[in-house]
C-alpha cells in the first residue's frame, strides 16, 4: 500500500539504510545474525554484555528476569485460569456459631479473564523485547565487523533525542492507548465468546467460554435477538444516512443563501446560526427534550393556537414514527449550522469563472447548483462526510439524551424503536448486564463502520496524498 | 427583470428571518425559563408570570444534598484541568511523530488508530469500568474521579489527526535547515516546531478542556449513584429526573445558561485557533 518516496535529503534514503545496521529489516537481522546474536533472542542482552555494553545488556536481562519471575509466581496460573475462566463457584456456608451465611470466595471469571489478557499482552511485549535484544546484539555485531564505534549507554540515551526520538515521544501515549483502549477492547471482544450475561455475574457465579453461540443466536431466524437486531440495524443506517445528508445538503444551501451577493448583513445571519453551535450539545439536547415533552412549550403553543385540543399533545417522543422524525429534525437544528460554518470557506473557493461561464450558457440557478456547486462540494467534503456518517452511526448523545431510545417495544429484546446499535449496547450492558450480547453488538457495529469506512476512505485524496503540502 | 430580482431578494431575506427565528427560539426559551419566578416544571403557558434571579442564586446555595451545582462545577473543573494537560501532551507527541518523523511503525500505528477509532468508544469504556472495579479502583469517590481523568486522557494519543494535519503544513525545509545548523531532532522540536504550532496547541488544549464539560456517558458510567462526585453534565441530567424535576426545572435552565456561557467563549476561541491552524503555520 505504502509507496516508498525516495527523498535524497532525508535520513531514510536507501544508501544510508544499507550502512546503518539499525535500519535492517527483521528478515535481514535473522539471516545475518551470528550465534551470539541469535542466542540473544533467548538470553536478553547477551550480545550487548559480551561487547561491554553493560547497562544496556543488564536492562534487557532485567526485563527477562522480571517476566520469568512474573510468569512463575502469577502468570502461568493466570493463563490456566484464563482457559477455564474459573472452576470454583462462590459458596454459601451456614455458620452455626454466628448464625449467618458466610461466603467462601470462589473464582472470579472476570478477573481470570482480565489477568489472562494482561498476561498475553505482557508476553507479546516480551517477545518484542526479545527481538529488540537480538537486533541490538546484531547491530553491535555488525558495527564490530565494520570497525565502527560501539555506542556506549550515554550514546544510547542521546539517541533518544536524535534518531530514536519517536521512541521517547511515543512511549507514554502508546502506554495510555494500550492500557485504556487496546486491552479493554480485547477484553470486551473476548466477552462476546463467553456466557457473561445477567445469570452469570461474578463474583457470585462463573461464566465460561461458549464459542460462537452468541453470534449464532443473533443470526437465528425467529429468535427475539434477531428480531431486534435487524430492525435496530436498519434504523441505525436510515438514521445515519438521513442525519448526514440532511445536514450536508441543507447546511450547504443555508451557506449559499447567506453568501448570495445580494444578501444583506451576512455577519449577522451567520452569528444567529452559529449561536446554536456555541451552546454545549448536551444542553441543547436536554432542553430540546423538555421543549418537545408532552407538556412542553411546543405542545402548549399548538394548544394555544388551537391546532390540537386543550388536553391533547403531539406524541413527539412517544410514537415511534413521530419520534424518529422529531429526532432527525432536532439533529438538523444542531447540525446545519456546523455544515454552514465549514462549507462557507470552501464555497468561496469555487472559481467564479465556472459560474460566469454557466450563466452565459444560460443555466438557471438549480442547474448551476447541481452541475457545479454540488459536485465540487462532494469532491472536497467526502472525507468529512465519511467521518460524520460513522460519527452518526455512533451518535449516542442525540438518541440517548432526546428519546432514550424510546418508545420501548415489547417485540424487541430490551430496545426501543429509536434505539441505535450504540444505545442498545448501552442498555444491554449498563441496564441489563447482558455483557456477552452487548459485546456482540459492539463487534457488529465495528463491522458496519469498518465496511463503510474502508470502502470509501482509501479512495480519498487526503489519504493517498498526505504529504502533498510538505 | 429588476422587479423579479427584488422579489427573490425579499423572499430570501424572509426565509433567512424565519430560519433564524427557528434557530434562536429554543435558546431564547432556555434563557427565558431560567429567569422564571414560578417554580414547578411544565406550565400551560410560555411567557413567565414573573421574573427572578433566584434560580441562579439558588444554584450556588445548595438546598438539597443531592443537587450541588457548585460542587459539580468544581469537580468538573479539576477533572478537566488535569485531563487536559495529560491529553494534550499525548496528542501533540503522537501528532508530531506521525507528521514530522518517519519510522517503521508509523504506518502500522496510523492504521491501528483508524481501526481502534471504529469500535464504539464506550465498548472499551465499559471494559475499563469493570477492569477498574475488578481491581478495586472504584471504592471511593476520589478514586472514581481519578479513574475518570484516566479515561478522558488515557487514549488521547489516538486523536492526533487534526494536530497532525496542522503539523503537515509546516514545510519540511524548516526542519532540515535546523538539522544543517547542527540541531538535534529534540532541539528542533522544542525550538522550531513547537513555537510554530501555537495555534494548534491552543486548539488541542481547548478541545481537551471542553471534553469533560460536555461528556455525559463516561461520567455517568463511572460515577453511578455518587451524586456528590458528579460532573456538570450528569448533574444537569439528574435535575430532570422525575424526583427532582418539579423543584429544579427552572434551576436546570439556569444551570444550562451558566455552563453555556464559558463553553461558548471557549468554543469561539477554538474556532479562531482552528481557522488559524487550518490556514497553515507559515505564511508564504
Amino acid at each position: 500500500m505504502e509507496t516508498k518516496k525516495t527523498n535524497p535529503g532525508s535520513a531514510d534514503a536507501p544508501a544510508l539504510r544499507a550502512v546503518l545496521p539499525n535500519n535492517a529489516r527483521p528478515l535481514q537481522v535473522i539471516r545475518e545474525s551470528n550465534a551470539i546474536s541469535k542466542l540473544s533472542f533467548l538470553i536478553f542482552g547477551l550480545g550487548n554484555l559480551i561487547n561491554m555494553q553493560i547497562i544496556r545488556g543488564l536492562l534487557l536481562l532485567a526485563i527477562e528476569v522480571g517476566y520469568i519471575a512474573y510468569m512463575v509466581s502469577f502468570g502461568a496460573a493466570a493463563m490456566g485460569n484464563f482457559l477455564t475462566l474459573g472452576t470454583k463457584v462462590q459458596e454459601e456456608v451456614w455458620n452455626e456459631a454466628h448464625g449467618v451465611f458466610e461466603y467462601i470466595p470462589g473464582d472470579n471469571s472476570m478477573l481470570c479473564m482480565l489477568y489472562g489478557v494482561i498476561t498475553i499482552v505482557l508476553t507479546a511485549i516480551v517477545i518484542a523485547v526479545a527481538y529488540m535484544s537480538m537486533k541490538s546484539a546484531y547491530c553491535t555485531q555488525k558495527r564490530k565487523e565494520r570497525g565502527m564505534p560501539i555506542p556506549t549507554f550515554k550514546d544510547d540515551l542521546h539517541s533518544l533525542l536524535e534518531e530514536n526520538i519517536h521512541g521517547l515521544l511515543m512511549a507514554f501515549p502508546s502506554f495510555g492507548i494500550l492500557a485504556f483502549t487496546v486491552i479493554p477492547l480485547i477484553f470486551m471482544i473476548l466477552i462476546a465468546f463467553t456466557s457473561y450475561d445477567r445469570d452469570h455475574q461474578p463474583p457470585g457465579n462463573l461464566f465460561g467460554w461458549v464459542g460462537l453461540s452468541n453470534f449464532a443466536q443473533l443470526f437465528t431466524n425467529g429468535s427475539k435477538l434477531a428480531a431486534t437486531f435487524w430492525p435496530v440495524l436498519g434504523w441505525t443506517l436510515i438514521w445515519a444516512v438521513c442525519a448526514t445528508f440532511s445536514n450536508f445538503i441543507l447546511g450547504m444551501l443555508l451557506a449559499l443563501l447567506i453568501n448570495r451577493k445580494d444578501t444583506r448583513a451576512k455577519g449577522f445571519w451567520r452569528f444567529v446560526f452559529v449561536l446554536s453551535i456555541a451552546v454545549p450539545q448536551f444542553v441543547t439536547l436536554l432542553s430540546m427534550r423538555t421543549i418537545f415533552n408532552t407538556n412542553g412549550p411546543v405542545n402548549i403553543l399548538l394548544r394555544l393556537a388551537g391546532l390540537i385540543g386543550a388536553t391533547d399533545s403531539v406524541p413527539f417522543f412517544t410514537n415511534a414514527t413521530y419520534a424518529k422524525i422529531t429526532i432527525i429534525c432536532i439533529n438538523m437544528w444542531i447540525g446545519i449550522p456546523y455544515t454552514m460554518l465549514s462549507t462557507t470557506g470552501i464555497l468561496q473557493n469555487i472559481p467564479g469563472e465556472l459560474y460566469e461561464a454557466a450563466r452565459i450558457d444560460g443555466a438557471n440557478p438549480p442547474t448551476i447548483f447541481r452541475k457545479i456547486t454540488l459536485p465540487y462540494m462532494l469532491f472536497v467534503m467526502t472525507p468529512n462526510l465519511i467521518t460524520s456518517f460513522t460519527g452518526n452511526i455512533n451518535n449516542f448523545n442525540v438518541i440517548f439524551l432526546l428519546s432514550g431510545g424510546g418508545p420501548d417495544s415489547l417485540d424487541y429484546y430490551f430496545a426501543g424503536k429509536t434505539d441505535l446499535l450504540i444505545t442498545w449496547l448501552y442498555r444491554l450492558t449498563i441496564t441489563q448486564k447482558d455483557y456477552n450480547i452487548g459485546s456482540v453488538i459492539g463487534i457488529m457495529t465495528f463491522i458496519v463502520l469498518a465496511v463503510t469506512a474502508l470502502l470509501t476512505y482509501h479512495q480519498t485524496g487526503a489519504y493517498k496524498d498526505e504529504g502533498a503540502f510538505q | 427583470m429588476k422587479q423579479r430580482k427584488m422579489i427573490s431578494n425579499v423572499l430570501c431575506h424572509v426565509l433567512l428571518a424565519v430560519l433564524g427565528f427557528i434557530w434562536v427560539l429554543p435558546i431564547f426559551y432556555v434563557i427565558l425559563t431560567s429567569f422564571r419566578a414560578e417554580g414547578g416544571s411544565y406550565k400551560s403557558y410560555i411567557w413567565p408570570k414573573g421574573f427572578t434571579v433566584d434560580n441562579y442564586v439558588n444554584l450556588f446555595n445548595a438546598t438539597n444534598s443531592m443537587i450541588d451545582f457548585k460542587r459539580w462545577f468544581l469537580n468538573t473543573l479539576i477533572i478537566a484541568i488535569i485531563s487536559t494537560i495529560i491529553a494534550a501532551f499525548f496528542t501533540i507527541c503522537v501528532a508530531y511523530c506521525m507528521s514530522r518523523l518517519r519510522f517503521r511503525l508509523r504506518k502500522p500505528f496510523m492504521n491501528l488508530a483508524m481501526i481502534l477509532g471504529m469500535f464504539p468508544g464506550f465498548m472499551s469504556m465499559i471494559a475499563v469500568y469493570y477492569i477498574l472495579k475488578g481491581l478495586g479502583f472504584l471504592e471511593t469517590g476520589l478514586l472514581k474521579q481519578f479513574a475518570l481523568v484516566l479515561v478522558y486522557s488515557g487514549g488521547a494519543g489516538l486523536g492526533f489527526y487534526i494536530a497532525k494535519g496542522f503539523l503537515d503544513t509546516i514545510p519540511k525545509a524548516i526542519d532540515e535547515a535546523a538539522y544543517i545548523d547542527g540541531a538535534t531532532k529534540w532541539q528542533t522540536l522544542i525550538h522550531v516546531t513547537l513555537p510554530l504550532s501555537k495555534p494548534i496547541i491552543t486548539y488541542t488544549l481547548l478541545t481537551a478542556f471542553m471534553g469533560p464539560w460536555v461528556d455525559y456517558i463516561f461520567a455517568k458510567v463511572i460515577m453511578g449513584q455518587d451524586t456528590q462526585f458528579y460532573t456538570i453534565a450528569i448533574g444537569l441530567w439528574t435535575m430532570l429526573e422525575k424526583e427532582y424535576v418539579e423543584y429544579f426545572y427552572t434551576q436546570f435552565y439556569a444551570g444550562c445558561v451558566m455552563i453555556s456561557i464559558p463553553i461558548a467563549i471557549l468554543f469561539t476561541m477554538t474556532q479562531k485557533y482552528y481557522v488559524e491552524g487550518v490556514s497553515g503555520a507559515v505564511k508564504g
